[in-house]
């Protein structure tokens, strides 16, 4: 039996992609067979991301049109032997899902996989509710900022009633929080919301705190996800989410004001 | 070291600003989740509906939906003006 993880935050351009990406590498590094889903018919990212985009052959749309085999639309990870992973279309509109096809798909995949990441699009239409609709868990991407925070309630609000577990009236869906490009420093200043806060209002446990890094656009542009950049901030904290997400008690890192020495002014040494 | 501790003072304003809008935005959210999708439509039509007989305000209606064990209660309130 797999768990079904959806990564979803209403507000686009927060980092789910990224996050899906790298949560889902993160996963099979540690052993787990994992299969991760493109739901943003139309606007597919994933594979970019994952640095597959030129082995793109079948998407999740011919599937379940029963055009392609599942097996023949996996695109099997170059790095991680446990990954697959599984491309939106860039062609159809996304009526092309249907809640029986998606259904068909995670049942199948259900027996192979340990986890199955599934990439909510934006919004609160039917690509993101598809997305969410069989989660057994909901990491809810949310920036230290407004309109991310009032978007991330507003999903919340949704999987807990438009999900099959809500409606089946099965234990509810366990909901993480994932707060991402969260800047230490602006929030020392006072300029910017800390975890806290943000936890207050959306009232739901922390899963992971990914710093505004460098390393995460360094990722994106060589289609690497971030996990694998071990060295650097971003990586370690997706690394501790990972943990986080399959029970482990990891302490937070990253989430304190770093004074920067005289030498790293002078040198500029940023975030690596 | 004063002028300082002003603009310090200052800027920590903005996140504390946005705690508050956000708390504000999100309670009200929060009490229109479990509403059937039809409340805003409701609301618009049954105020349409006073409003052929009395001129009142966007304000002075307000409507709230309490659900108990197995019913629920849809309660209007309606503030008339003087006349």
């Amino acid at each position: 039996m797999a768990k079904i993880i959806v990564v979803t935050s209403g507000k686009g351009g927060v980092g789910k992609t990224t996050s899906a990406a790298a949560i889902a590498t993160g996963l099979a590094l540690r052993g787990q067979k994992t299969a991760v889903i493109d739901f943003d018919v139309g606007l597919r990212n994933l594979d970019l991301i994952m640095g597959c985009e030129r082995r793109v052959v079948y998407d999740l749309v011919n599937v379940i049109q029963g055009e392609a085999g599942l097996n023949q639309a996996l695109i099997r990870d170059k790095r991680v032997d446990n990954l697959h992973i599984l491309p939106a279309s860039q062609t159809r509109d996304k009526d092309a899902l249907t809640l029986e096809g998606v259904e068909t798909v995670l049942n199948t995949l259900n027996k192979d996989f340990d986890y199955i990441v599934c990439d909510s699009p934006a919004g609160i239409e039917r690509g993101a509710q598809l997305a969410m609709y069989f989660a057994d868990e909901a990491i809810v991407v949310t920036n230290p900022e407004v309109s991310s925070v009032r978007d991330s309630d507003r999903i919340l609000g949704l999987l807990a009633s438009k999900t099959r577990r809500a409606e089946r009236g099965e234990d509810p869906v366990r909901e993480h929080l994932l707060i991402t490009r969260y800047n230490p420093n602006r929030v020392d200043s006072g300029d910017m919301l800390n975890l806290e806060d943000i936890q207050e209002i959306l009232a739901i446990k922390l899963v992971g705190l990914i710093p505004e890094s460098e390393a995460v656009l360094r990722a994106s542009n060589q289609g690497i996800p971030v996990t694998h950049d071990e060295a650097s901030d971003a990586g370690q904290a997706y690394a501790d989410t990972v943990a986080r997400l399959m029970d482990e008690e990891v302490p937070l890192r990253f989430h304190e004001y770093q004074k920067k020495s005289l030498l790293s002014r002078m040198f500029g040494g940023g975030r690596r | 070291m004063k002028l300082l501790d002003f603009l310090k003072r200052e800027r920590k304003k903005s996140a504390s600003v946005a705690k508050e809008r956000l708390q504000i935005i999100v309670a009200h959210q929060r009490s229109q989740r479990g509403q059937p999708d039809y409340m805003p439509m409701l609301e618009k039509e049954l105020l349409e509906v006073i409003r052929r007989y009395v001129q009142v305000d966007d304000e002075a209606v307000n409507i709230t939906l309490d659900s108990e064990d197995n019913c629920s209660v849809l309660e209007l309130n309606v503030t008339l003006p003087k006349s």
